[in-house]
């Protein structure tokens, strides 16, 4: 298989699955900011948004203080920001476009009617008061893609690049929405396990769809270890770290199978993956939650490209 | 004459770069004026490049960097043995058939001044001498000015601001003399000139034309003779363009600091 | 104009032979029928034209180009005369093409002006001297015909560099046999699908000799922002080779190799549907991204094939065109099958005196211009464009040539108020490797407006399959 065409595969995912997980922190972020405040003096919920998303210097470039119009605006809308829902969205159809013959009828559809969608929504659909139908859309055709990926896809090697872009973006993402409660601080006067520090977990927990599978796995009240450890080391919650290094392990050993030839992202995924299985989340909060979760992002970084290296991407 | 060259480029790069490619034609071949004793293309580790022949005939050597590098050099050395043959080519190869290098192209479509140029020694019959002439009259209107023009400026251009190096003067020469009707080419080559130098930044260039009965005659405009044993002839074309002696090209964003050295020594015959 | 031309089918009452079966066929339906087919044919077609407006950026989608769902239909004799015709010119074009990079045989015995090969803007100094496989430089050919009688048909123009369309004449097909199964079945076609088997048995025919016994074919585009990426990743498709792009490539050590998954591949013959000027930075436009820089390097090293090979151009020129009967005699010692048009070379003086004298019922070409550009059509221009087009010629008498205004023969054609006569050419794929092929027929092109004689798609052209009878 051409290289360019499994770069391409592999990029389109990735950016599907940004844009939906783009939605998830707008999403957080908002139920974040409905919460009751009191004197906060830190910077608060949207900026942290901001900074979990790595769109920092993107944004303070253009504002000068994070809103809900302003945060919105730059990670849902605006093109000048490539990992803005809908720059994603267009990234992920160009990438779609110029390897056509290698997708499924369903999953150019999937692609190209989201991007022909969303690219017709007026700014007003952007509004604070609006934006969730929006969001909700775009998680909603997200998932329709990896339906399409998972039901319609030959399982060759166009696959298994498919679904690495999927997971190697996926694990990245669940780090980053987690990382949004180390920005978020609490009100003054609020103590820690106090009733905003219980509601800002459960906001993380709803994003990314795991409140209810909290409840089932712990049939506990919402304790921030044990959302951490639901999200870094559970193998059964599908947007862990754990369960996408699981995924991530697993393709690239198909494919070291299928090729014969085993690289630094084959090692380096399985020291992730190894960190993951035997880790434990009182030693992560110990040497602190917000550095283990920098040190993956970095690492799942590398990972990414030393996979277009091994595969000369 | 026993001529020792070294030409070194060397490439270096703000930034790491994942694709280089250079074609070069830094590979003399042997006529009745010239014989190549020793020659060598070769990269930064002394690496012999691999070889292939363009259509004029030029021997040009391929480099292609695919792996993320800084720098790169390519090296041409070697011994050649010339002879004075009055500018006259004789035995050089000629895939090509003369009147195709009537053919006008970019670099030296003439305009009205070369045209003009073309006819000004027309009373003059012998036509080595009104070719002679000629270059002379273009070494005149053209002062030596290195800077003053880049490797895209067209003959036309340089005859109107009067600037140029050795390269526009050869392509003003091609143009007129392709009014003329004589075929006319371009030869880059290299000049020892005369003493112990230090390394120069380029090589040299400049016309041969194609007169009947006599055959291909080298004229140097830039320094109004015609080749002696002091020149080494290398690559021909019908522009600069066909015979540049580096034609290279990069993918990536970084900046590229590129430099020549160009060493052309006489050497003593050995006993 | 088309009451005096040449119709195909013949009179209704007595159709000729081949069209007894279409002519009864088209007889027996109602005009709502015939409608309710052209908007299903539209709908399928709307189907495939769902891949070919994908690829187009912003605003309309690219417009499809109109199908005809009246087929056109040579007899088994016809195509015989035109089959042997082909083979022979695409032999000769291959033979003078060589000569022309190689000993110039054909200019040293005068049988050419040398100015007009060597200063050739299609003249590629770069293939001087290069032996390439087989000797085959036009490995697709696309040899323009059209008709003006029942035994009389006559090359248009040649097309050596990148003929395309072959992609409609096989969707065409597909259509007909989709649309009319019955009326198919009451005839014996010769099929045309196995076009791109044929095709991919053409390009591996040419692998340079330092190839595997197995070598690798790959179809270079310049991308999917092209107009005709839908007939390069068909074509790829069904040959099974990979679709590249420039970037895909590497030469190293004058071995072209693409970036895979599993590493990097030799890479032996490639179908190159990108032009020469953008084929190398290294040896022609500098700017070029599509390119693959030192590709040529390796060509001329002998160990990549191009098809078509670079410099296969120069058989296209509208005046070289005029010596392609000369060829035939010069190169193959027979006299040439198929006709040229008669054609007034303005650069000789009394053709030129001539041409000027009846400009009013001459077309005139530009003998580099290609898709109806830089063309003067005498009989519909206006006095003023006659007069500054006869300027034109003054000027540079070398750029153009002239011919008569041919009567194109018409063919049934399905058109808003039913079914009525129209204006046809033909284009047949003639495709040259170890031997030469021809799939049976070709793309027809058809002028939908009345009386028109322009066929080209981009001014109100549409297609017709194209039928061969068996015997």
């Amino acid at each position: 298989m051409l290289s360019r065409t499994a770069e391409n595969l592999f990029w389109l995912s990735r950016y599907v699955e940004r844009a939906e997980n783009m939605a998830r922190l707008i999403d957080v972020a908002m139920r974040m900011s409905s919460l009751p405040h009191g004197p906060v003096d830190g910077p608060d919920e949207w900026h942290s948004a901001i900074v979990a998303a790595g769109c920092e210097r993107s944004f303070y470039a253009k504002h000068e203080r994070a809103s809900a119009e302003t945060v919105i605006d730059h990670l849902a809308r605006d093109l000048d920001n490539p990992s803005s829902i809908l720059a994603c969205l267009e990234t992920a159809r160009q990438n779609g476009r110029s390897v056509r013959t290698a997708l499924t009828v369903d999953m150019w559809e999937a692609v190209n009617a989201t991007w022909l969608e969303m690219r017709r929504l007026s700014k007003d659909e952007f509004t604070p008061a609006r934006v969730g139908r929006v969001l909700d859309r775009v998680k909603e055709r997200s998932l329709l893609f990896g339906g399409a990926v998972a039901a319609t896809m030959l399982r060759s090697d166009a696959y298994w690049f498919s679904r690495l872009g999927t997971f190697v973006e996926r694990a990245d993402n669940t780090a980053r929405i987690l990382d949004v409660k180390f920005h978020v601080l609490l009100p003054q006067a609020e103590p820690v396990g106090g009733s905003i520090d219980y509601y800002q977990w459960t906001a993380i927990l709803r994003s990314v769809s795991a409140l209810r599978a909290y409840h089932w796995v712990y049939r506990d009240r919402i304790k921030p270890w044990l959302v951490a450890e639901l999200l870094i080391l559970r193998p059964e919650m599908p947007r862990s770290l754990m369960s996408c290094l699981g995924e991530i392990s697993r393709q690239l050993e198909v494919l070291g199978q299928a090729y014969g030839t085993r690289g630094e992202c084959h090692r380096l995924a399985g020291e992730l993956e190894a960190r993951l299985r035997f880790g434990r989340i009182d030693a992560i909060f110990q040497t602190g939650l917000h550095e283990f979760l920098t040190d993956f992002i970095d690492k799942s970084t590398v990972l990414g490209d030393e996979i277009g290296r091994h595969y000369l991407f | 004459m026993r001529i020792r060259i070294r030409h070194a480029t060397r490439y270096r790069y703000d930034k790491p770069i994942d694709l280089a490619a250079q074609v070069v034609r830094l590979m003399p071949r042997d006529h009745e004026g010239q014989r190549v004793l020793s020659w060598r293309v070769a990269d930064a580790d002394g690496r012999i490049l691999p070889m292939f022949e363009d259509g004029f005939g030029n021997r040009c050597h391929l480099v292609t960097i695919t792996r993320r590098h800084e720098e790169s050099a390519i090296v041409a050395e070697g011994e050649i043995e010339t002879a004075d043959t009055s500018g006259v080519v004789n035995g050089a190869i000629d895939p090509l058939p003369p009147s195709y290098f009537l053919r006008r192209s970019e670099a030296t479509m003439p305009d009205t001044a070369i045209q003009a140029l073309a006819h000004s020694h027309e009373g003059v019959s012998d036509p080595i001498e009104r070719l002679h002439r000629l270059m002379t009259e273009v070494r005149s209107r053209v002062t030596y000015e290195i800077g003053s023009t880049s490797v895209v400026t067209s003959a036309a251009e340089v005859l109107a601001r009067g600037r140029g190096v050795c390269q526009d003067h050869a392509h003003v020469l091609i143009s007129a003399a392709r009014v003329m009707g004589y075929p006319a080419r371009y030869v880059s080559g290299y000049l020892w000139d005369g003493a112990v130098t230090a390394p120069t930044e380029a090589s040299h260039a400049w016309a041969e034309i194609r007169i009947e009965q006599v055959g291909w005659v080298g004229f140097d405009p830039a320094n109004g003779v015609s080749p002696t044993a002091a020149y080494v002839r290398v690559a021909t074309g019908l522009d600069y363009s066909d015979a540049a002696p580096v034609r290279g090209i990069r993918r990536g964003e970084a900046a590229e600091t590129l430099a020549v050295s160009v060493e052309v020594q006489q050497v003593q015959a050995q006993q | 104009m088309t009451t005096s031309a040449f119709d195909e089918m013949g009179e209704r009452a007595a159709p000729r032979p081949a069209y007894a079966g279409v002519a009864d066929w088209l007889a027996s339906l109602a005009p709502e029928v015939l409608a309710a087919k052209r908007d299903e044919a539209e709908l399928l077609f709307r189907r495939t034209g769902i891949t070919f407006a994908v690829y187009t950026e912003g605003g309309d989608p690219e417009r499809l180009i109109p199908f005809d769902i009246i087929p056109r239909i040579l007899d088994a004799h016809e195509w015989s005369v035109l089959e042997r015709g082909l083979i022979q010119r695409v032999r000769a074009l291959n033979a003078f093409i060589a000569d022309v990079y190689g000993p110039q045989e054909f200019i040293r015995a005068g049988k050419i002006p040398p100015a007009l090969v060597l200063h050739n803007p299609g003249f590629a100094a770069e293939m001087v001297g290069l032996n390439v496989a087989q000797g085959i430089y036009t490995h697709i050919a696309g040899i323009d015909m059209v008709r003006v009688g029942p035994e009389e048909f006559y090359v248009l123009e040649d097309n050596c560099r990148t003929p395309s369309g072959v992609s409609y004449m096989l969707e065409n097909r597909e259509a007909t046999l989709r649309l009319f199964p019955d009326l198919i079945r009451r005839h014996r076609i010769r099929p045309v699908s196995h076009y791109p088997e044929e095709l991919l048995g053409t390009l591996r025919s040419v692998a340079p000799p330092s190839a595997t016994a197995n070598p690798t074919v790959v179809l270079l585009t310049p991308g999917s922002y092209n107009s005709a990426y839908y007939e390069h990743s068909f074509l790829a498709d069904e040959m099974g080779v990979e679709l590249v792009e420039g970037a895909d490539l590497i030469v190293e050590d004058l071995v072209v190799f693409m970036r895979t998954t599993r590493g990097r591949q030799r890479v032996d013959v490639i179908y190159r549907r990108i032009d020469d000027a953008f084929l190398d930075p290294l040896a022609f436009r500098p700017d070029s991204a599509l390119g693959v820089p030192g590709l040529m390097a390796a060509y001329r090293a002998g160990n990549v094939t191009l098809a078509n090979a670079v410099g296969a151009g120069i058989a296209d020129d509208k005046a070289v065109y005029t010596y392609v009967p000369a060829m035939v005699r010069f190169f193959l010692g027979e006299e040439p099958i198929l006709k040229n048009v008669p054609t007034f070379r303005c650069s000789e003086a009394d053709e030129r005196g001539e041409v000027l004298d009846r400009l009013h019922e001459l077309v005139v070409k530009d003998v580099h211009g290609s898709g109806g550009y830089g063309m003067l059509v005498g009989p519909h221009a206006t006095k003023a464009e006659r007069l500054a087009f006869a300027e034109k010629i003054k000027a540079a008498p070398d750029r153009y040539i002239a011919q008569p205004t041919l009567s194109l023969s018409t063919c049934p054609t399905f058109v808003e108020n039913g079914v009525a006569p129209r204006h046809v050419d033909l284009r047949p794929f003639v495709l040259a490797g170890r031997d030469i092929r021809i799939v049976p027929g070709g793309l027809t092109r058809v002028a939908l407006r009345e009386g028109s004689l322009v066929v080209n798609s981009s001014q109100g052209g549409g297609t017709k399959d194209t039928w061969v009878l068996d015997g």
